[in-house]
């Protein structure tokens, strides 16, 4: 198939039908996409501003603004806010359900009703989590036990929250492996796939397997608290360190969850800027399957000082470093794309660059966490949270930016202001380094997470990533009150400004709802830039 | 005491631990520079120049014997570093013979502490340098932590078991220790000290009844030593010495007012009163407060809660 | 050149599609069970006196009672799909609501049984032998109750006239449901009845 550009959008093209019932009872899936962003992106202001509270209270080592209760609170919101209703729904539920039908050539995912289910549920969710604050919980995401069985917050409520929001991505996952398999369109072998694919699946493959356990986690801590269950507690024969097993069997794939999907964002987005194909297709698709399996085998590393023999100790610490090759993997092809590239740097690719740099920091400080005589200093220090804000953050989050600057004028039809998107990046880039390279320090220094008071020796540290915290917020700010610009009065888009090659970019911006006219015969992978290798023509 | 990476190590252990954490930066920050050197290059190298000349790059689309490597390197290097890791991780495990054996078990928001020949104490830990101590580790109500940093050590203390952590204290010091497992309220300001004694020190201190908490000097005025003992024992972390409220009520002012009770008694707050509330906390509990103080009975000596009586008498 | 047709319109890849659905939901209730027969693994190895006492207390007649109530009904459903192929749709009603029925006389035995032992004094609560056997059943009751109505709304359609020779892949999807409920229930037997 020719690979024409698509023409500019002259109608509003999915966008058309309006009123709320037309969103509500939607079957097509870039609609369901788009609800999915709305309420991912407002859970992470909401997120966003408990972190503020409390980077604004450690300022003073004492407690100053709010009680020591109300600050652990706020972490707790702040983590499970955006872990459970950000950063684990918005790239798959979001940009996923909007463009995995386009990238494959289909019409919609293989059971449009239940993704429209899986975004009611998904609010279902949400809203059970929000009523349940009427007695908040203060025992930070990980819920354990026997802490969270004991302590008189709504936990019952909370579980089934977040039983439902596990349900959500369920459905989801389902639905993506079954439209990967099934509705490719003729000639799009899975050779051909968009990386961005390649990651979605196997992250749909970690969500349907990993979230069941995490709701029986959820419907049994529920029971203890409702029933008085036994297999937490230990005064009736219990056991809280099985509360931490089953809980991390699903967190740590979880957070392959959240990375691969933005690891396929990257791979979209680096060839199209470099104008080269991208660099080891087969390493980067392999890769993110090996990531999903390799994940499934690490839960442990969480839980090195819980007690765990240590035998078990050993073999959690041996197979976590194995995670690292296929991540390395990613890493080193994405960077050989660039070679002999002819790169531009819009706001798409800025955010891709700063992916790999920031995710290489996350990544390269794993290591001191897989080891076990480096992980028995810093486990719950302030270290771990520096590592993990900067692979979900610096990682996941950069990716999730690139990923809605990149496909903003296809979902939308509209162009970005560069310029201020370039202003935005630069405040979140520096904003973020500020806040989260000094907690490394903070955490080699000795100081435990989740500390809302701390000795004065800290407070240095704590100061300098309240500036950064600050900084950040305001890039952040700045970038969303740029997309909201650019849905008001942004210039009209073509069909394809960034000129790319995947299926996406061949169809008027924003899309028809049937996506295409006709489905699209493949006969080539989306990579095709640049003149094949050979004498030159 | 800052332990910014050697700085600070209180044991040979800490030391080793140090100099594997040292490995692993210098390995990350060869592979950072590295890999994200050579992507800013490429960066500034390749950038577009001729807007229109951009179709004519190379379409090179991988290297197998460059992905081999890639991946065989990266390979050997995390292996490497996890046998660094193991190994040092199994210095730890030191031979507990001759150690000294401390008990201590973590409550809401405090470390009971319990030496072999019955002596007890609360947030204080007393050892003689020199010897390997080993902690034996429980927790009567949720997890808590205890964690070393200037040993570069840390183990959960869990409810229903039993968990040990050996250290090997060479320096006389006095070291942070820090619950590193939220439980509740007060984690922030469940905080407790290792005392490494010299060991003729340490003998000294055994023989005179070794229950004090802390130094006390003779002829120590009872007040004084009350705000010793109510800084050391704990009390602190839920009760703050102003009006402030933790979670506890505040001290100032507190002797001879006015307390109401849940249930709507009211009594006043006399010597008596205070006693009672160190030894059976939950006989009266003022309203609006929760009812989770820890008895002191068998941890404070009576002189000792005389002391804290005395003390709070002070506080108008 | 003709169009090729897209994967909604396609029966083929219709059938494909749902079958490879139900195949990955059933994943996911692997693991589910599977995290509580973990727990089951772990207790059992840590608390062998206990679980030989306590199984002993539970009603193994009601259990083989339900035993052949399940296998008797997922016969049912496997007549009824085998009617629907053989494009009887009135045979397949009769047979899956005799399935629904017999869900009906499971859940009543449970019923039974349950507040026996509540009426002996045996509570989720009462020891962690007593949690697994309540939690495990108890999920189990619920896709029971699930399959009933995923079964009955087939039933409807089927009423309605959707289902012929050629077509019925809900039918077959919900009959593999069902098949899997009473896998899990033939799991459960031994490890809480019957093994001491």
């Amino acid at each position: 198939m020719e690979r024409v550009a698509g023409e500019s959008g002259n109608g509003r093209g999915y966008l058309e039908e309006r009123g709320w019932r037309s969103w509500a009872y939607t079957l097509d899936h870039k609609r369901i996409g788009v609800m999915y962003l709305y309420t991912t992106i407002v859970f992470f202001f909401i997120g966003g501003i408990f972190a503020l509270l409390l980077r604004l209270e450690l300022l003073s080592p004492q407690a100053k603004y709010f009680s020591d209760h109300t600050y652990n609170v706020f972490f707790t919101l702040h983590g499970a806010m955006m872990i459970f209703l950000f950063i684990i729904p918005a790239i798959p539920s979001g940009l996923g359900n909007f463009f995995i039908p386009m990238h494959i050539g289909a019409r919609d995912v293989a059971f449009p009703r239940i993704n429209l289910a899986s975004y009611w549920v998904f609010a279902a969710g949400f809203l059970v989590v929000i009523a349940s604050l009427v007695s908040p919980m203060d025992t930070g995401w990980t819920f354990y036990t026997p802490y969270s069985a004991k302590t008189g917050a709504a936990v019952a409520t909370l579980s089934l929250g977040i039983f439902l929001i596990g349900m959500s991505s369920i459905l989801t996952g389902l639905n993506f492996i079954v439209t990967i398999h099934k509705l490719r369109a003729p000639g799009m072998t899975w050779h051909r796939l968009p990386l961005f694919i390649w990651g979605m699946y196997a992250t749909s493959i970690i969500q349907v397997v990993a979230t069941p356990v995490v709701g029986v986690t959820f419907l049994l801590l529920a029971m203890e608290r409702l029933l008085g269950v036994a297999f937490f507690d230990p005064a009736k024969g219990g056991d809280p360190v099985l509360f931490q097993h089953f809980f991390w069997f699903y967190s740590h794939p979880v957070v392959y969850v959240m990375i691969l999907p933005a690891m396929g964002i990257i791979s979209e987005v680096i060839p199209v800027f470099s104008r080269k194909p991208i660099f080891g297709y087969k390493a980067i698709a392999y890769s993110s399957l090996a990531i999903a399996f390799l994940g499934f085998l690490v839960w442990g590393h969480h839980m090195f000082t819980s007690g765990m023999s240590p035998l078990a100790n050993e073999i959690f610490s041996f197979l976590t470093f194995f995670v690292a090759v296929p991540t390395a993997v990613k890493v080193f092809n994405w960077i050989a794309t660039l070679y002999k590239g002819s790169i531009t740097f819009e706001s798409p690719m800025l955010y891709a660059l700063t992916f790999i740099f920031l995710f290489a920091v996350g990544g390269l400080t794993g290591p001191f966490l897989g080891a076990l005589a480096t992980d028995v200093q810093l486990h719950d220090t302030y270290f771990v949270v520096a590592h993990f804000h900067y692979t979900m953050m610096g990682g996941t989050v950069m990716g999730f930016f690139a990923g809605l600057h990149y496909w903003f004028p296809k979902m939308t039809g509209k162009m970005l202001n560069e310029r201020i998107a370039r202003i935005a990046w630069a405040l979140v880039f520096i904003g973020f380094n500020v806040t989260f390279f000094t907690m490394f320090i903070t955490g080699v220094k000795g100081m435990p997470r989740r500390y809302a008071e701390y000795l004065p020796r800290f407070q240095v540290e704590n100061v300098i990533s309240t500036v950064g915290s600050a900084i950040l917020a305001v890039g952040i700010a700045v970038m969303f009150w740029n997309f909201l610009q650019g849905l008001r009065k942004g210039p009209a888009a073509p069909g394809n400004p960034w000129r790319a090659l995947s299926l996406e970019w061949q169809t008027p911006s924003p899309p028809i709802t049937e996506n295409f006219p006709e489905i699209p015969v493949v006969t080539d992978w989306p990579y095709a830039y640049g003149k094949p290798e050979g004498p030159a023509t | 005491m800052d332990n910014v990476l050697a700085f600070g190590a209180a044991s040979s252990q800490a030391g080793r631990v140090d100099t594997v954490f040292l490995v692993i930066l210098v390995i990350g920050v060869f592979f950072f520079f590295l890999t994200q050197g050579i992507l800013i290059y490429f960066a500034v190298k390749y950038r577009r120049r001729l807007p229109d000349r951009d179709n004519e790059t190379p379409a090179i689309t991988g290297n197998p014997l460059l992905e081999f490597l890639w991946i065989l390197i990266p390979s050997l290097v995390v292996v490497a570093i996890f046998y660094y890791g193991w190994r040092v991780y199994n210095d730890q495990r030191i031979s507990a013979a001759g150690a000294t054996e401390v008990y201590v078990n973590a409550r809401q928001w405090l470390y009971e502490v319990k030496y072999p020949d019955g002596r007890t104490a609360i947030n204080e830990i007393r050892v003689p340098a020199g010897n390997p101590v080993k902690f034996i580790l429980s927790a009567s109500d949720v997890i808590h932590g205890f964690y070393l940093p200037d040993f570069r050590v840390k183990m959960d203390m869990v409810p229903g078991r039993v968990t040990t952590l050996l250290v090997q204290p060479d320096r006389p010091g006095s070291y942070q220790i820090y619950c590193t497992v939220y439980c509740g309220t007060g984690h922030s300001n469940m905080l407790a000290r290792l005392i490494v004694m010299p060991p003729l020190e340490y003998t000294e201190w055994v023989e005179h009844g070794g229950r004090e908490a802390g130094e006390a000097s003779e002829h120590e005025p009872l007040a004084v030593r009350g705000e010793r003992v109510a800084k050391n024992a704990g009390c602190l972390n839920c009760h703050a010495v102003g009006e402030a409220v933790k979670v506890g009520p505040g001290w100032k002012g507190l002797f001879g007012s006015n307390v109401l009770l849940e249930g709507g008694k009211t009594v006043t707050a006399d010597e008596e009163y205070l006693r009672e509330s160190i030894v059976d906390p939950g006989a009266k509990v003022v309203k609006g407060f929760p009812n989770v103080m820890p008895t002191y009975k068998t941890t404070l000596s009576k002189e000792d809660i005389d002391a804290v009586v005395a003390y709070l008498k002070t506080l108008k | 050149m003709s169009t090729p047709p897209s994967g909604h319109t396609d029966p083929r890849i219709a059938l494909e599609a749902a079958k490879l659905g139900l195949w990955t939901f059933l994943a996911t209730e692997v693991l589910l069970f599977g995290a509580l027969f973990t727990a089951y693994t772990v207790f059992r190895v840590k608390y062998p006196a206990l679980f030989q006492s306590e199984h002993l207390k539970l009603n193994r007649s009601l259990g083989t009672l339900n035993t052949i109530v399940l296998i008797s009904s997922s016969l049912a459903v496997a007549l009824g799909v085998d009617a629907i192929r053989r494009g009887k749709a009135r045979l397949l009603e009769k047979y899956y609501a005799v399935t629904v029925l017999l869900g009906a006389v499971f859940l009543c035995v449970k019923y039974i049984e349950w507040t026996e032992e509540f009426h002996h004094g045996l509570y989720p609560g009462t020891n962690i032998f007593f949690s697994l056997y309540f939690m495990m059943t108890g999920v189990h009751g619920l896709h029971v109750i699930l399959g009933m109505g995923v079964l009955s709304y087939v039933v409807v359609l089927s009423r309605r006239g959707r289902f012929s020779g050629s077509y019925h892949t809900p039918v077959e999807i919900a009959g593999l449901y069902w098949h899997f409920v009473d896998l899990v229930w033939i799991y459960l037997l031994p490890l809480l009845y019957l093994i001491g």
